[in-house]
């Protein structure tokens, strides 16, 4: 069986992946092997320990959707600003989107 | 000239059809524009496959063997009927829209975008 | 073992036992509706089966023509038609098998989930009918080989898909979405009928193999082509035409959207074998794969720019499938670029194509997946908004197990199937402009972080109150998603066989003209 993919110009074998996976895998069961052997479930120790304060709400702690790459977005916002604002939402401006590409392509194959 | 006339009606009613869809804020008359579009295209497929002097073709006692051509009617016909399919399916759902949106305005049809 | 009339006609079955099955649907429901359930499944395997038989026919013995009509099932050209192929011709070759592999595995695993996503809800009657009309019409679209039936499925399908995105109106937001993917599906159903009447004028034929012995590409076939790649480049998302995508496959049940990704790359499949069999050399092959290959980058970058602050998760991942039908574009567009040149096409133009082919049914199997996954995310919380959902990795973890495999499989993580597709356009476009190769890779390193937001705010983080009591998805949910997820690890895990079985051949064949149409024309 040939595991190797051929690319032209280079190739690619999942085999290597998986045995360096497999390597990864016994590393972290060697590692947590290591741990704390008194765990027990239910008890104070599966609190999270944040510094001897009180926890917070679940609600607080969880991070919202729109607040992940708020800095990229912002970074890029003159992109942003004028790409967003182009998905109208209006349906004839969909249809001159098309009519326009197909003029564009119409100069550029049919007069070249 | 009067050869072209037919032609030349392909290319007025695809100008009108064109404008309509581009400058019409009404759903029901960018519905009318499609369909104007449509019937421009069909009427193109017709002429090609007209023959002048020619009798329909259908063989059984036929009078001349000088026919216009079938496929164009038989492809029109095909095209007329998902027409018809496609302009029920848009009017029912600008009904619909209307039900819920309370307008037809392309412009105020936005719930969805960006 | 396999009964006689399968070999004769089992593309012209692919079509009829699904269509067929479709109107019987609304039929069976009025009696009962397990029976239904039953009869949509039984109709989705009998499909599923014969699509795979008639691919593997094809792979094993060559290209398959289906004369509809005819004494003789091949019977392309009838000897007192002149040399003319007269008949409704079904020519399924390598690429068309291809795709009917696609529509194989993903209709039957959509089916199966959806009957238990959507079994439950009212309005079934009609449902099932246009789900499988779709199915009809895909396949419908993939392998016949006649210019104006393959506008007929395109219709079809056009008219299905939007019905089946309107079907839960939603307060009319679904309605407003079908509305608008069906307005400009109509506009392209225009050009081709345009298209068609050019053609047919110039060269008094329909069947794609006789219009291109006859290819002559005058002005008229220059208009014919800008129009092709309008209307089919619209329907298969690309950007700037994209602007139905994300409202359509957003508000489509997530089932359906599934099996919307696979109606747009049939478009897809319908831009790649007009430009490559029904013009091949004939056309200026620079321009037009530089055309391709502009679509495609500016599909790839907007598709992930998009997707990356988009807060409705059904909604982020369309844009995501954009920008992935870029890559396809990308790819097949640069094997045309360098059609002309023998020595380039052999250095890397071949290659692309295979990448860019093979990530058409790579992207069919993890879209779909991941897609599904929303869908069973939804199912059970009942909102596509990620800013309120979190921590469901807590209760859905077998969900969460085959999103990870789709979102690492379509960001190119090895070892799933993204990366082997990507990698081969990766290394085959950078010996053609390493430009394109670059932001290639700068897009699957955007969509990655997109995938991370979603998967951080829909599993991860802590149980949230009013998730604490969401289960699983129901079991057949499960098996629909597994099956699409075992492929994902299958094809990531053997990607030499798969290419070498399914993805050169079909590459191949979209090079071949003159093997087309010698399949239909005999020697001439």
């Amino acid at each position: 069986m040939a595991l190797t993919l051929s690319t032209g110009s280079g190739f690619w074998n999942p085999v290597v992946w998986l045995i360096a996976i497999a390597v990864v895998v016994v590393v972290v069961y060697l590692v947590w092997r290591r741990g704390e052997a008194g765990y027990t479930a239910g008890s104070a120790q599966v609190k999270p320990f944040i510094s001897g304060n009180a926890e917070p709400a679940k609600k607080v702690a969880q991070m919202p959707a729109s607040n992940l790459y708020w800095g990229f977005t912002e970074a890029l916002s003159g992109y942003y600003s004028r790409v967003v604002p182009a998905h109208t939402g209006i349906v004839t401006d969909y249809l001159l989107w098309v009519l326009w590409v197909t003029a564009a392509l119409f100069l550029l194959v049919v007069i070249t | 000239m009067f050869a072209n006339l037919p032609y030349l009606t392909v290319v007025v009613l695809t100008v009108i059809g064109l404008s309509i869809i581009l400058l019409k804020r009404n759903m029901v008359k960018v519905t009318m524009g499609l369909n104007i579009l449509t019937s421009a295209v069909n009427l193109l497929i017709i002429v090609l496959g007209y023959r002048e002097g020619g009798i329909a073709p259908i063989y059984t006692l036929a009078p001349q063997t000088y026919m216009v051509l079938p496929t164009p009617q038989a492809l029109c016909l095909t095209s007329i009927v998902i027409g018809v399919a496609t302009t029920a399916l848009l009017l029912s759902f600008t009904m619909v829209i209307y039900r819920k949106y309370g307008t037809v305005n392309v412009a105020e049809m936005r719930e969805l975008k960006e | 073992m396999i009964p006689q009339f399968l070999w004769d006609h089992a593309p012209a079955m692919t079509v009829a036992v699904p269509l067929l099955a479709a109107f019987l649907c609304p039929l069976i429901g009025k009696f009962t509706a397990t029976g239904r359930k039953a009869w949509v499944l039984a109709a989705a395997a009998a499909t599923s089966a014969l699509a795979l038989f008639t691919a593997w026919r094809v792979y094993t013995m060559g290209t398959w023509v289906y004369v509809f009509g005819a004494t003789v099932p091949n019977l392309s050209v009838p000897p007192d038609s002149g040399g003319i192929p007269i008949r409704i011709i079904f020519e399924v070759d390598a690429m068309s098998a291809l795709m009917l592999v696609i529509v194989a595995i993903v209709g039957f695993s959509v089916i199966l989930y959806s009957l238990s996503a959507d079994g439950k809800r009212s309005g079934l009657e009609g449902y099932y009918t246009l789900f499988l009309l779709l199915i009809a019409s895909i396949v419908g679209m993939v392998s016949t080989g006649d210019l104006f039936n393959f506008f007929v499925f395109f219709e079809i399908s056009g008219l299905a898909s939007a019905a089946l995105v309107a079907y839960r109106v939603e307060a009319g937001r679904a309605v407003e979405a079908g509305l608008k993917y069906f307005v400009v599906s109509t506009l392209a159903g225009i050009f081709m009928l345009f298209v068609i009447a050019i053609l047919y004028g110039q060269y008094n034929a329909l069947n794609i193999a006789m219009l291109a012995s006859r290819m002559q590409f005058t002005m008229l076939d220059k208009i014919a082509l800008v129009l092709i790649i309008g209307a089919l480049a619209t329907k298969a998302g690309s950007v700037p035409m994209h602007f139905w995508t994300p409202d359509a496959y957003a508000l489509a049940p997530s089932s359906v959207t599934a099996l919307l990704v696979v109606a747009s790359q049939a478009s897809l499949y319908g831009l790649f074998r007009l430009i490559f069999t029904l013009y091949n050399l004939s056309l200026n092959a620079a321009t037009v794969g530089w055309v391709l290959i502009i679509l495609g980058v500016l599909s790839m970058f907007v598709g992930v720019t998009m997707a990356i602050p988009q807060k409705d998760v059904k909604r982020l991942m369309a844009y995501h499938a954009i920008s992935q039908t870029g890559y396809m574009l990308l790819g097949v567009g640069t094997g045309l670029a360098v059609l002309g040149n023998v020595a380039m096409l052999d250095a890397f133009g071949r290659m692309a194509m295979e990448g860019g082919i093979f990530h058409i049914i790579n992207h069919a199997i993890y879209k779909g997946l991941l897609f599904l996954t929303a869908g069973a995310i939804i199912y059970r919380v009942g909102t596509r908004d990620m800013n309120r959902m979190g921590g469901l990795g807590h209760r859905m973890k077998w969900t969460m197990i085959f999103f990870m495999i789709g979102a690492l499989a379509i960001a190119g993580i090895p070892p799933f199937n993204g990366f082997a597709s990507k990698l081969m356009i990766y290394e085959s476009v950078y010996l053609f402009n390493p430009v394109l190769a670059i932001i290639a890779m700068v897009v699957s390193i955007l969509t990655l972080a997109s995938f991370v937001k979603v998967f951080h705010s829909i599993f991860m983080g802590p149980q949230l109150p009013e998730y604490e009591h969401v289960e699983e998805a129901p079991t057949a949910m499960l098996w629909g998603m597994g099956i699409l997820a075992a492929l994902v690890i299958l094809f990531g895990l053997f990607p030499q066989q798969v290419v070498d079985s399914l993805i050169t051949p079909a590459a191949n064949a979209l090079l071949d003209q003159s093997g087309y149409l010698a399949s239909i024309l005999g020697g001439a």
